[in-house]
């Protein structure tokens, strides 16, 4: 049997394939039976929708991967917003300046969840829960519940302006070269291999001479950056800043991440499996609300969907265990400790 | 060991695929341009109208878009309500999104922000949607007509003309208790207030002092307990404010001066309903949600229609409303507030 399985698991041979596959399968009977996916718009919108998740999710995987979570992104994508806001009403009309100020900030405010999780050895669930808060509650003390919108009309239009000759926002190629840079870090460099061997046991990493904490701040780092260059695009996008920009965005990256075949507990995941998962998420949704679903049903569908990837790894790795052990000669297979 | 596996694998990847077959059978054919044929009014029929709320299951929208049903259905268009489950912009924009690509003829938005979703509100007139916003507007160059529910002079007036009516015509002193101190609208209606009791038929009433709850629930309760601790001879509070309102009832009707001291102000029919009952409120206002929706619809098909463009002067009919003309800045106003009383309050549930 395994031998006759096996060419089948080389192409559905990981979690990546077929989430990828998934997005192609929506995509295709969506365009067979929904009016509107077919057309270039709707990748369009799907597109603008899911780059914040996606630029989030990017380093958000490799801080899953280490067994640590970041919950505070989509506030400091807010905090970003509404300092970013702030700034501009202040006089500061330099846009790169703008971005560089705003990426500093994100970076700051990751700093400080690195700090208190790799510095005080707190949990991150923890820490970025309480930062989730305070990040939030900052951005409503700068702007309170005004909002900043007379941003320049060239700065909005070029954040969402497609790639000449398509549809497709040219963010997106932003996103593939960030990508590319995080899958090179992840999947081809002693610093990912690291982190998969801190997930799954900081000890052992740290014997074997990784810089386990080193590591994580940087992460928690990177992850702020990102969501600060995330909220740069919120602002632009929706021109308007508001310190409730992106509220319950962590929840989607999470998921996304989750979706992609990172295992929760660290150790085992993959970039393709995330950005295919933020894909699908997109995909699946706006063709949903095409297809008329409201957005009760809507909600019900994802939150199930998410429960299937948590619960299925784990489903699939009971069933693996039962099959181990029924083939395993029984009677000596008794535990030893 | 590794067959289980692909197993567990492939019975996912069956199920995602069910799930997206499942799912795509849901979509209905809801199809077919507008006829070009005219109906009453000269009004197209066949027109796609959709309302999206600033959230759905809330009350107060779904009251308002179920006027908008009605008047969609009294000139024969297609009606549909759509918009996320959490008030957000950036929910809403994709909402938006969805139904340019469905090629919707009319948008009717409460926006939950002014800005952010214009790009999107555009985009879809460039599809050749027309958007009509009401209850909360859009920056007016991303809509053809704003639903306005009352003007601010429309709101001060009302408010002085039932608080004097509940006080009697002894008048005597009266106090507001308004949101915040630095709240833009309220500070308008009660400077409006001030210049509505200056008028000789209020002469009788006497604006004592203004205080804040903030719109917290507690703190307008003790707001108005203190405001009867220091003005022993109070007759009448206007609370301006759905929260204030209520809390100021909630007080009221559990203390002596249940009765004696008058009680007026903005509030839901919903929040309001057991202190009109318990005679607590003789009447207080809002607007009739209901009949916004309604006009809503009737205004975006008569854009739709090409009855009106939105400039200043254009008249049309809206159903059982009657006549309206698109003023200033393309707004069009569902007139004074609507009062809620003993009689008519159990015809409203939000």
């Amino acid at each position: 049997m395994a031998e006759r399985v096996a060419p089948v698991r080389r192409v559905l041979g990981s979690w990546d394939v077929i989430v990828l596959l998934a997005v192609v399968v929506v995509a295709v009977v969506g365009a067979f039976t929904v009016d509107g996916v077919a057309s270039p718009r709707f990748w369009r919108f799907v597109a603008l929708e899911a780059l914040p998740i996606a630029l989030i999710a990017l380093p958000m995987t490799l801080v899953v991967i280490t067994g640590e979570i970041d919950l505070s992104v989509a506030s400091v994508l807010g905090l970003t917003c509404t300092v970013m806001g702030q700034l501009w009403v202040s006089g500061v009309t330099s846009l790169p300046l703008l971005i560089a100020l705003c990426l500093l900030l994100g970076a700051v405010l990751g700093a400080v969840n690195g700090l208190f999780v790799t510095g005080f050895g707190l949990p991150s669930l923890a820490v970025t829960i309480g930062t989730l808060a305070l990040y939030r509650g900052l951005a409503y003390v700068v702007l309170g519940d005004r909002a900043v919108a007379n941003y320049p009309r060239e700065w909005t239009t070029a954040a969402i302006a497609p790639i000449p000759g398509t549809t497709i926002p040219w963010m997106i190629l932003v996103l593939a070269a960030l990508a590319v840079v995080f899958a090179v870090v992840l999947h081809a460099t002693p610093v990912g291999r690291a982190l998969y061997a801190m997930g799954n046991n900081a000890e052992a990493a740290r014997f074997a001479g990784v810089n386990v904490r080193l590591t994580k701040f940087w992460l928690f780092v990177a992850t702020g950056a990102m969501s600060a260059l995330a909220g740069v695009f919120w602002t632009l996008r929706f021109a308007s800043a508001r310190a409730d920009n992106g509220s319950g965005l962590e929840l989607a990256v999470v998921a996304a991440v989750l979706l992609g075949g990172v295992s929760i507990f660290g150790g085992r995941g993959a970039l393709l499996g995330v950005l295919a998962a933020v894909a699908l998420l997109g995909v699946l949704r706006n063709t949903l609300q095409l297809a008329y679903v409201p957005a009760n049903t809507l909600t019900v569908i994802t939150g199930a969907l998410l429960i299937a990837s948590v619960v299925g790894p784990n489903v699939a790795g009971m069933l693996r265990e039962r099959l181990r052990r029924r083939r395993s000669t029984a009677p000596t297979a008794t535990p030893t400790t | 060991m590794r067959a289980g596996n692909t197993r567990a694998r492939l019975i996912a990847a069956a199920v995602l695929a069910a799930l997206a077959l499942g799912t795509a059978a849901c979509a209905e054919d809801t199809g077919g341009d507008p006829g070009t044929e005219t109906g009453a009014g000269g009004m197209k029929t066949g027109l796609k109208i959709a309302f999206l709320p600033k959230q759905v299951n809330n009350p107060y929208f779904t009251t308002s878009d179920n006027g908008g049903k009605a008047a969609v259905e009294e000139f024969k268009g297609v009606y549909s309500e759509t918009g996320p489950s959490e008030a957000s912009p950036s929910a809403q924009v994709s909402y938006i999104n969805t139904l340019s690509q469905q090629n919707t003829d009319v948008i009717v938005v409460s926006a939950n922000d002014k800005d952010a979703i214009c790009g999107a509100l555009n985009e879809a007139r460039t599809a050749g949607a027309k958007v009509v916003t009401f209850d909360s507007d859009t920056n007016p160059s991303c809509r053809d007509l704003f639903i306005n529910q009352a003007t601010a002079e429309g709101i001060a007036q009302n408010q002085v003309k039932l608080i004097s009516e509940a006080v009697g015509p002894d008048g005597g002193e009266i106090a507001i208790l308004s949101a915040t101190a630095n709240a833009t609208n309220q500070n308008a209606w009660i400077e409006l207030m001030k210049a509505e009791l200056a008028k000789p038929e209020y002469a009788k009433l006497k604006l004592v002092d203004t205080v804040y709850g903030d719109d917290q629930d507690q703190k307008s309760f003790t707001e108005t307990q203190a405001l009867l601790a220091k003005h022993p001879d109070l007759k009448g509070i206007i609370s301006p404010t759905t929260v204030g309102v209520a809390a100021a009832a909630r007080y009221l009707s559990g203390s002596t001066y249940k009765g004696k001291v008058q009680l007026t102000g903005l509030g839901t029919p919903n929040q309001m309903r057991a202190f009109i009952k318990d005679g607590t409120v003789k009447a207080f206002a809002l607007w009739n949600p209901a009949d916004l929706g309604y006009l809503a619809a009737y205004a975006g098909g008569a854009l739709s229609s090409g009855l009106i463009t939105g400039k200043e002067g254009d008249k049309f009919t809206a159903g059982k409303l009657g006549e309206f003309t698109v003023g200033k800045d393309a707004t069009v106003l569902l007139g004074d507030p609507y009062t809620f009383n003993a009689s008519n309050i159990d015809q409203f549930d939000f």
